[in-house]
């Protein structure tokens, strides 16, 4: 593909006897949000640390830019990634600013944006102190602060809000929105499945060192054929003409709680059920039509395996 | 084959060295330096009755009991640590995702540490040695800064066999025991066992070979060095007596002490590649 900045072509990992990555074919293309969500221990990291060079594959080949992992025309190419890894050690005896200004000149960028990246972390006013001193969520900040030095087109990150409050979320998210609208291609990993779908332009589902599945939210969601959920608000005393008009719509009631039902049906025949309900006028106050989480993707390729 | 750059290593380099300084590490050995050079300096004849400012010849002497023991000790805890702590609390990934060669990280740590140790021994020593140096003259200052170099160099060979562990090491607990076990061998074992084959042997054992085995040791070296020069001290070593001349030429045995920096060097570089 013209435009892929990392691609992987049958790429394998073995550990002695362990088989950790099995034959991953990747690309990722420029200014994408890709997304690699999996089970513990399915390859997540393992593949990361691949593309960063930090293992070494056991058989096939990564390219990132269009230059093999290993080399010194990939030294050049460290230089414009950033990398927040999942457990995340920085120094404790150095302060906030110290860490940046160490990072920035072990990456050979200007020290002088580090106390901006803080900044715009909201880190500005622990610059001073000692990292012994920071709570998880700020060392976790620090950490994206560090991946961002030098400008970065590529960041890989692995499990990057982990430690971050809602609050800190959002905004984690907000700032790679910005970034993306730069150019920024990013690599992330989360257990958090509800945070990314949303996110994500594509991703890649990995399970026993492979790719399972890959593509966008929703086209994963169509191969899985998974079945929409509805809550249906209804009149009080018209729960019989609702169960009458459900009758015959291949329509599973889940519950009936009060007032509310949660039904679910096939994605094909979303509209017919539609049709029916809004035929019932006003005894239906309320629809809305649930699409499948990526959590109900997840779970649904794992039953499929097992 | 990657090119070395050197920004990094002085970057790591640098990092090393601040933090020793930081936490007054570098002081702290100093400070133990200056005191024993100068407890020893005084006191060091008082078995023969005597204290005070006695020749540079003794002092010399009884220093190169200490700091065969100390140092080694002191560099071997310096570096055990130096990779495999990093790998242990997980920067060592963040540190390899820069753009630095994991040579270039290797060493750019032993410069660092070396650095460290030497600023503590040089510092350490020289100030005992600028009072020597006002109670014996400037004779004294010439032998005393021999000493004091080749303190350096052993130090550094120990901290090339603790690098060196650092790598191999799973964990630190680990690197810790095969670093104390090091000093051990080295320091205590080694000519221990060089004698009893000697005596056990009955002079079977060819006294032509032995002084090699010497130069297998760096402590041995650091001891042949400084001692060597003096008949009087001399004789009150056992083993380093049984050195031939022709191999005590101080440019020889400091050629040794540099192959003993450069070889667990070069096979933690091997190793951790």
């Amino acid at each position: 593909m013209a435009n892929s900045l990392i691609e992987l072509r049958g790429v394998y990992k073995h550990f002695g006897p362990l088989t950790a990555v099995t034959g991953v074919d990747l690309q990722v293309e420029e200014g994408e949000l890709f997304g690699l969500i999996g089970h513990n221990g399915a390859g997540k990291t393992t593949l990361f640390k691949m593309m960063l060079g930090l293992l070494p594959v056991s058989a096939g080949e990564i390219r990132i830019g269009g230059h093999a992992v290993r080399g010194e025309a990939f030294r050049q190419v460290r230089r414009s990634i950033g990398y927040l890894p999942e457990s995340l050690a920085l120094y404790d005896n150095l302060t906030g600013l110290e860490t940046l200004h160490f990072f920035a000149r072990l990456k050979g960028t200007d020290p002088t944006a580090c106390t901006g990246l803080l900044d715009l972390m909201g880190l500005a006013g622990a610059a001073g102190q000692r990292v012994r001193n920071y709570s998880k969520g700020m060392r976790q900040r620090l950490g994206f602060a560090q991946a961002l030095l030098g400008s970065p087109r590529l960041l890989f990150l692995d499990e990057p809000t982990n430690g971050l409050d809602p609050h800190g979320i959002l905004e984690f998210y907000q700032i790679l929105r910005d970034l993306r609208r730069g150019g920024v291609t990013v690599v992330l990993t989360s257990h958090i499945l509800a945070e990314i779908q949303q996110r994500v332009d594509r991703l890649a589902l990995m399970r026993n060192g492979g790719i399972q599945a890959l593509g966008t939210v929703q086209s994963l969601r169509e191969a899985q054929d998974l079945p929409l959920t509805l809550r249906v608000s209804f009149r009080t005393g018209a729960e019989a003409d609702l169960r009458r008009c459900l009758a015959g719509q291949g329509v599973t009631v889940i519950a009936i709680d009060g007032d509310i039902a949660r039904l679910e049906c096939e994605r094909g025949r979303k509209m017919v059920l539609l049709a029916a309900l809004t035929g019932l006028g006003a005894m239906i106050s309320d629809i809305e039509v649930h699409e499948p989480t990526l959590e109900d993707v997840f779970l649904g390729y794992a039953e499929h395996v097992s | 084959m990657n090119r070395i750059e050197f920004r990094p290593i002085g970057v790591i380099a640098g990092k090393e060295f601040r933090d020793r300084l930081r936490n007054r590490w570098v002081l702290a050995v100093a400070c133990v330096f200056t005191v024993f050079a100068l407890v020893i300096a005084y006191f060091g004849s008082a078995q023969q009755g005597a204290v005070g400012w006695r020749n540079i010849d003794v002092t010399i002497a009884s220093l190169v009991s200490l700091v065969i023991y100390l140092l080694p000790l002191i560099a071997l805890i310096l570096g055990y640590d130096a990779i495999v702590a990093e790998r242990e609390r997980g920067s060592l990934d963040l540190l390899l995702s820069m753009p630095i060669t994991r040579f270039e990280l290797l060493l750019g740590k032993f410069l660092g540490l070396a650095s460290a140790l030497g600023v503590a021994t040089v510092g350490g020593f020289g100030v005992a040695g600028a009072l020597l140096f006002y109670q014996l003259g400037s004779a004294a200052l010439y032998h005393y800064g021999g000493f004091i170099a080749s303190a350096f160099l052993l130090g550094l060979a120990f901290l090339s066999l603790a690098v060196m562990v650092s790598v191999l090491a799973q964990d630190r607990v680990r690197a810790s025991g095969v670093a104390i076990a090091l000093w051990f061998f080295y320091v205590l074992v080694y000519d221990l066992l060089l004698l009893g084959v000697l005596v056990a042997s009955a002079g079977r054992f060819s006294l032509d070979f032995f002084p090699v085995l010497l130069l297998l040791n760096p402590a041995d070296i650091f001891r042949i060095l400084n001692i060597f020069g003096y008949e009087d001290v001399r004789r009150l070593y056992g083993l380093a007596t049984v050195f031939p001349e022709t191999l005590a030429n101080p440019w020889l045995l400091g050629s040794v002490m540099v192959f003993w920096i450069i070889t667990p060097l070069g096979m933690a570089a091997r190793r951790f590649k």
